[in-house]
């Protein structure tokens, strides 16, 4: 019996009007843990109840403690008829579980009902007394903190990351029981979300488990995901990556080291040798030899440089206009078009066991369709999974892993992190991704879900041949997805493939080995762009440079990756969002028939993705994408791709060739003349977007290239040499069919399309940029004004149309309108910049397409924005090379690090969370603000006497006295509500994130069957998605914080049935809760101890630092 | 393609004050976007027609759903749905509230029943104020009067607890409130000349003497209702006019002290009794709620006028008033000095503020 919770019913607030004839409500509480339940009195005839109820007290153990949601639910009594439900509230009390986060979660919680919606809030209070429990066969895994966060937290340092942690738990969907034919639909969803509820808190349990086998102590990256599989079930998943963290403890250390280290930098000379060896000792373990190990090409290859470079050119001195040397290939058909559909369709007819050998070596279509041949031999014998097929051996094998010891683990090599410490990097060796398309079948035993970690299994094992294939020995910024129509289901895993650096990775490696870092081999701010495979083996053709930066190993040409930029990563000019948006049709079909027709499509949606990646980035003359993500979406009668990426210059690559149109038929005049007018509009959208990027990059020379200058600075000086090296393209001169041209051959009306849509893409309104990664490169200088926003669309496609053209364009429109209204409304903030773009693509009906985007707007200091690249490449090679603990933790310090030394002027601090508020003067809004304060003010010293109703609400409401006590407090304070901000990136600008409270994993559902009455489809999803809003608020500010990192919308399921005036909606929400402090605050109390106390009060939350 | 959803929802809810404005002003979608096109926005911004619609409609349903807090503003202040700056609460707040002095004028003093929304068409047609407006204008007004109509304690601070409505604002909404609760007749076409600020000066002067929280802090509907004894007691004035050697002595006081000071002294020499005989009249018919209603167009027709037609510069009228309620001091047979001066505190005030073409 290792808990005891403790939770506390304070009092209700505009509660709603339950009975007709008084207009009032009487009000009771059940509040339910477990089986238990316990009920506070019934506060009869009024909207603002004040039950002050005693302690209520629930002995259970802490494996309930993870796995259930306290369970509090409003209700109104009734002498006659049965209680009335008016709401409940689901709180999870996991933060509470582990000792560096909340003490206790007290706070007005919105009282939510799915069919209502909030119906006024409650005021709770919850404590958890543990105790020591330290039996080794427990099944709880209090204690291990997770965080949604891709990148090291804050206020942590990573001892060891131990790896990949994955789980799922499946269970039947009540909205599929036979009891859903006869309960209300109220009574079905709650047992939906509570259902869900559980499982998440059971699937968190089980990961903790294993994180604990592992001996880490933290989850990072935690991505938790529900599979709504209908009529099979519901499956919840998880994967993440195993740390063992350090506090850092001290916060008088810990500031002046992390707040501004930009200061610090200055301090430090910049050093040949940026490893002042102060504390070497420690098993040293060269890298080199790892790196050897991992990837033995690497050293072979420096060896054999010139003679190499051309053998590697000439395979692609014929340009083949389909050849993809895309980089991202081994999922990407590397094969020519016509073979595919004669490989496809030997292989649906031959035996799932004829095509072993050919699997590993990654050719994604012999992939998809033998695990879906797989799949219906399966189902067919109904045999475990597994067995059958030729990858029986190692299958099994895996199956066992997964229950097998920690260190088994590591045979997925995967990290969900996309942003890592310094070091921790090698090299990259580009994207890997995995599909595999699925029928569903029912999941018979829920204790057993091992079809489902089959599949995941076969994938992942997938995904690791396809690192192997490109000599690296892990896959970083790894992630799945599903996409699932009636019984067909995609299943898709990416990551990129990685050289890492194992000192992070082994039990017991002293920290000193620190100082092994890779400067001797690896210049900083290149190191990861160069090759990790074999240069005469290669698994893809590419095009191979020595590095523009080193000059001594080679580069690719272009890189695709799906982390987050490095931030020693040298960027020249600014990075910005790259869309790739696809539509195919496909027929209607039954079962295996559907998901064979889907196989089939899949390998050309992703050829065509990435070609149409390629295209705009060269478009916008960049060579390497971040971020990348592509989502496959399937629909009744169609598939969607949608793939979105940050573009950018990296310093270290080739500039990128251009584009080249060539016609098919040369002889017409008038259409050649169209052609060279395309080609022009297209050398000048290149040239175009190299100004609005700042692309600028040096021109390197000849001596250059032959004897490689060590020290980057002074490599950096030699600009504007002129260049005669053979394998660069210096001009944008594409007659000559170079080499580096990438060829659009214009033979139809397709093709003509395609070059269309590549000049079609508008360029952001000036003083907008947008990315998909967490910080935009060449931007540096943020002001803490950030609004996160949540945009929905869905248009009906007219069934006449539905040609594929006609689909992409529609699409296409769909995504570029919805970017446009983006900038329109947010223009107020400008300069900004949307960071962290999340495109979500669903098809919920025939002829229904809905995209949802999610991201957040900063802005920056123009003034500041001028900054040269070169100085930010200085800076952060600085930065890079200095060689202090605290690097350790993380690299995006460098853009809210700028801050501090920029100060702006503290008004602008009041009003920081004024986002939207440009447009009335500063003086204006101090007005207002100052008269609210004034009138209450006044109305404490105002006469009371027989007060009636509307009187009534300020007498209940504690919160609301307590406030106007508290009047003296600053201007800030004058909200009753504190402020809560919600950001998906993992930091919030010009401010520091002290403290962790916990994970926050939401889910709601919200039915209506007064569609109309609620504004249509709009009005109710947009109350709908700001009441998860309000709710993800009112939690975090219950946990005594201020603001959501990592905030991230996992679903968002919407569905519609306007003839019957219903409508149902499932969102998922998961973020961090932290507590952060401003800088400017911080630098004022740095003296003191830095606590919360500027920071705005939360009703009734105690702010704990 | 047509669109079926299009939503945006920000952390902190974005409020535009143009379309606010619009909303405000009772514009459909449609004609919002229409101004808001010729405002030239979309040529400051480069956005289309279509971004503009969607953006219009998005704040419109913001607003929509904001309205019902509105209608209780401290809810907008508790709540936890939108996530607004308290700067632009206060905004949102005093904007709802706000209203059009054409609209005003035409239905101050009018009972705020359903009666009086159903001519809102007509007032809608005639002031060229959109019928939504009109509404919106109507039930605040409506709204706030229910609320503090039988309150205790000051008006304007019940107004400004309750509202969150900035001082000016309060007084105004006292205003109002004072006067639909009078239900001062204000619409005669001889009063169509004064402003609502006229009116509410007056309303603030009465409240401040007239009501029975003048004398009692500690009553119901203190600041509503005028304080009927001292309605009952204005009766004895009527001896200043009654009593011809009172009217003489009063006069002579008057025209002694003011002899040369005054242009139209003649003028108001010839007239004084007759003025006299007007203001004390007012004063001895307020006993019935029929005369009080009666009481702008009385002063008007009795005072305002006679003084317009002789040509009384305002600063005449002001030495005039002076030193009429003044006199009545050194009238020895007069026993109801305080009487007075609670009247005619006032009535100079107002009389002052209402003298204008």
């Amino acid at each position: 019996m290792p808990g005891k919770l403790k939770v506390k019913i304070v009092a209700g607030r505009h509660l709603p009007v339950m009975d007709r004839a008084s207009d009032l409500t009487d009000a009771f509480v059940e509040v339910k843990f477990g089986n238990t339940t316990f009920k506070t009195d019934v506060y009869l005839k009024s909207l603002n109840p004040q039950w002050n109820s005693e302690w209520f007290k629930f002995e259970v153990d802490d494996e309930d403690l993870q796995d259930e949601p306290l369970q509090i639910t409003v209700l109104d009594h009734d002498t006659y008829s049965a209680n009335d439900a008016i709401g409940k509230v689901y709180i999870d009390i996991d933060p509470l579980l582990y000792s560096e986060a909340a003490t206790v979660i007290s706070g007005w919680f919105p009282i939510y009902d799915t069919i209502h919606g909030i119906r006024g809030e409650i005021n709770v209070i919850v404590k958890v007394d543990l105790f020591n429990d330290l039996n080794r066969f427990r099944q709880s895994s209090c204690g291990v903190k997770f965080f949604c966060t891709t990148s090291i937290p804050k206020c942590y340092r990573a001892v060891i990351i131990h790896g990949f942690v994955e789980e799922l738990v499946v269970n039947e969907d009540p909205e599929y029981q036979w009891i859903d034919r006869i309960r209300t639909p109220r009574a079905s969803n709650e047992a939906r979300q509570r259902l869900i509820s559980l499982m998440s808190g059971e699937l968190q349990r089980k990961i903790g488990l294993k994180v604990l086998e592992m001996r880490g102590n933290a989850v990072v990256g935690y991505l938790q995901c529900f599979d709504l599989e209908g009529e099979s079930g519901l499956v919840v998943r998880a994967i993440g990556t195993a740390c063992t963290l350090d506090k850092l403890s001290s916060p008088a250390a810990f500031l002046p080291a992390c707040n501004s280290p930009s200061k610090e930098m200055k301090e430090i000379p910049f050093n040949e040798d940026p490893n002042p060896n102060t504390h070497s000792s420690g098993p040293s373990t060269p890298l080199k030899n790892q790196t050897y190990s991992f990837s033995p090409s690497k050293s072979y290859s420096r060896q054999s440089s010139s003679s190499d470079t051309d053998l590697s050119l000439t395979p692609k001195t014929a340009p083949s206009p389909q050849g993809p040397r895309i980089y991202l290939c081994p999922s990407s058909p590397p094969l020519s078009c016509g073979s595919l559909h004669l490989k496809k369709s030997c292989l649906l007819l031959s035996d799932s066991s004829l095509a072993p050998h050919h699997c590993s070596l990654g050719s994604p279509v012999l992939r998809k369709s033998v695990s879906f041949s797989e799949e219906l031999f399966l189902a067919a014998s109904g045999m475990g999974s597994g067995s059958a097929g030729k990858e029986g051996g190692p299958f099994k094998a895996l199956l066992r892993q997964q229950t097998q010891s920690a260190l088994e683990q590591r045979e997925f090599p995967f990290f969900t992190l996309t942003v890592f410490p310094p070091g921790f990097l090698v090299h990259v060796g580009g994207v890997v991704s995995a599909r595999s398309v699925k029928l569903l079948d029912r999941i018979h035993n829920p204790d057993e879900p091992e079809t489902r970690d089959a599949w995941w299994a076969e994938i992942r094992q997938e995904i690791k041949s396809h690192a192997k294939a490109l000599g690296c020995h892990a896959v970083v910024g790894y992630s799945e997805s599903t996409s699932i129509c009636e019984e067909v289901c995609i299943l898709s895993a990416s990551g990129t493939a990685a050289v890492l650096n194992p000192r992070f990775l082994q039990d017991g490696t002293v920290e000193g080995c620190l100082e092994q870092r890779l400067e001797e081999n690896l210049p900083v701010g290149c190191g990861f762009c160069h090759i990790p495979y074999d240069e005469l083996n290669m698994p893809f053709p590419a095009h191979l440079t020595y590095c523009y930066n080193c000059r001594k190993q080679k580069v690719p040409d272009v890189l695709f990756t799906t982390i987050d930029l490095p931030t020693d990563a040298m960027v020249i000019g600014k990075g910005c969002l790259i869309q790739a948006r696809l539509c195919r049709l496909k027929k209607k079909a039954q079962a295996e028939a559907n998901a064979t027709a889907i196989s089939n499509l899949l390998p050309f949606m992703e050829y065509e993705v990435h070609t149409q990646l390629m295209n705009k980035l060269k478009l916008k003359g960049m060579n390497a994408l971040f971020g990348l993500r592509i989502q496959i979406t399937v629909g009744e009668n169609m598939l969607m791709g949608l793939a979105s990426a940050t573009g950018v210059y990296l310093a270290a690559l080739p500039a990128p060739g251009g584009i080249q149109i060539a016609g098919k038929t040369p002889n017409d005049g008038s259409y050649e003349q169209h052609i060279s007018h395309m080609q022009k509009k297209i050398n000048d959208t290149i040239a175009k977007n190299r100004e609005l990027y700042e692309i600028n990059p040096p021109e390197i020379s000849e001596e250059v290239i032959g004897s490689p200058i060590p020290e980057p600075r002074q490599r950096s000086r030699l600009l504007r040499s002129q260049s005669e090296s053979s394998d660069e393209v210096t001009e944008l001169d594409l007659s000559h069919g170079k080499k580096d041209a990438f060829v659009l051959e214009i033979d139809d009306t397709d093709a003509l399309e395609d070059v269309h849509s590549l000049l079609t893409d508008v360029p952001p309104p000036p003083g907008f940029y947008s990315c998909n990664t967490e910080i935009m490169p060449g931007i540096n200088n943020w002001t803490s004004e950030i609004q996160m926003f949540t945009s929905v669309r869905v248009i009906r496609l007219s069934s006449l149309n539905l040609t594929n053209q006609a689909l992409n364009k529609n699409f296409n429109d769909l995504c570029e309108n919805l970017l446009k209204s983006l900038y329109f409304k947010l223009r107020s903030m400008i300069p900004c910049c949307l960071c962290h773009v999340n495109f979500t693509v669903s098809l919920p009906e025939d002829e229904l397409i809905q995209v949802t985007v999610t991201a957040v707007a900063i802005t920056f200091d123009k003034n500041q924005a001028l900054q040269t690249t070169k100085a930010h490449i200085e800076k952060s090679l600085q930065r890079a090379s200095a060689d202090t603990e605290e690097l350790l933790q993380f690299p995006l310090e460098l853009c809210s690090d700028s801050l501090p030394s920029h100060p702006f002027p503290p008004a602008k601090e009041h009003l920081e969370s004024a986002s939207s508020n440009s447009g009335i003067p500063a003086a204006q809004r101090d007005r207002c603000s100052s008269w609210i304060e004034l009138i209450k003010l006044k109305a404490q010293t105002i006469r009371r006497g027989s007060i009636k109703t509307t009187v009534t609400v300020e007498k209940a409401n504690p919160m609301g006295e307590g406030n106007f006590r508290n009047r003296s407090a600053p201007p800030c304070a004058s909200s009753t509500v504190g402020v809560v901000k919600m950001t998906p990136l993992s930091f919030i600008p010009g401010a520091k994130i002290t403290k962790y409270l916990g994970i926050i994993n939401m889910f709601f559902i919200r039915e209506t069957t007064s569609l109309r009455e609620e504004g249509g489809v709009s009005g109710f999803l947009h109350a709908f998605i700001a009441e998860v809003f309000a709710m993800v608020r009112a939690h975090v500010a219950a946990l005594g914080g201020n603001a959501v990192v990592s905030y991230i919308m996992k679903q968002c399921v919407f569905m519609e049935n306007p003839n019957k005036n219903q409508a149902q909606c499932l969102i998922n929400v998961s973020g961090d809760a932290v507590v952060f402090v401003r800088e400017s605050d911080l630098e004022v109390a740095s003296v003191q101890q830095p606590t919360a106390n500027c920071q705005p009060l939360c009703a009734g939350g105690e702010v704990t630092t | 393609m047509t669109s079926e959803l299009d939503i945006f929802v920000g952390n902190t809810t974005l409020i535009d004050e143009d379309v606010y404005r619009l909303w405000l002003d009772g514009y459909s979608v449609s004609d919002a976007v229409a101004l808001r096109v010729r405002s030239g926005i979309l040529e400051q911004t480069g956005a289309t027609a279509a971004v503009l619609q969607s953006d219009t409609m998005d704040h419109y349903r913001t607003f929509h759903m904001l309205e019902r807090l509105l209608h209780a503003p401290p809810k907008l202040l508790h709540q936890l749905i939108f996530q607004i700056p308290p700067s632009r609460q206060a905004l949102l707040i005093e904007r709802y509230y706000a209203f059009d002095e054409a609209f005003v004028r035409e239905v101050l003093g009018k009972k705020l029943s359903k009666g009086t929304k159903k001519d809102l068409d007509d007032i809608s047609t005639k002031t060229g104020i959109t019928l939504k407006s009109c509404r919106r204008q109507f039930d605040n007004f409506k709204r706030v009067f229910k609320v503090v109509e039988e309150m205790r304690g000051s008006l304007v601070d019940n107004i400004q607890q309750h509202f969150l409505l900035s001082d000016r604002l309060s007084r105004d909404y006292a205003a109002i409130v004072f006067f639909a609760n009078n239900r001062f007749e204000t619409g005669k076409k001889k009063l169509q000349y004064l402003s609502f600020g006229d009116f509410a000066f007056c309303a603030e002067l009465m409240i401040q003497n007239w009501t029975l929280g003048a004398v009692d802090s500690q009553v119901d509907d203190m600041d509503v209702d005028l304080d009927k004894e001292f309605l009952q007691d204005l009766k004895e004035l009527k001896v200043l006019v009654a009593d011809k050697d009172l009217l003489d002595l009063h006069k002579s006081l008057v025209c002694t002290t003011l002899r040369g000071k005054l242009s139209i002294f003649s003028e108001m020499e010839a007239n004084f009794k007759n003025l006299s005989r007007g203001l004390v009249n007012v004063a001895a018919k307020l006993t019935h709620s029929k005369d009080v209603r009666d009481l702008f167009v009385d002063l008007v027709e009795k005072f305002v006028e006679p003084c317009r037609s002789d040509h009384w510069p305002l600063n005449d009228v002001r030495l005039f008033l002076n030193q009429y309620s003044a006199s009545v001091h050194s009238l020895d047979g007069f026993r109801h000095q305080a009487l007075w001066d609670r009247y005619m505190g006032t009535l100079r005030g107002c009389l002052l503020r209402l003298y204008h073409d």
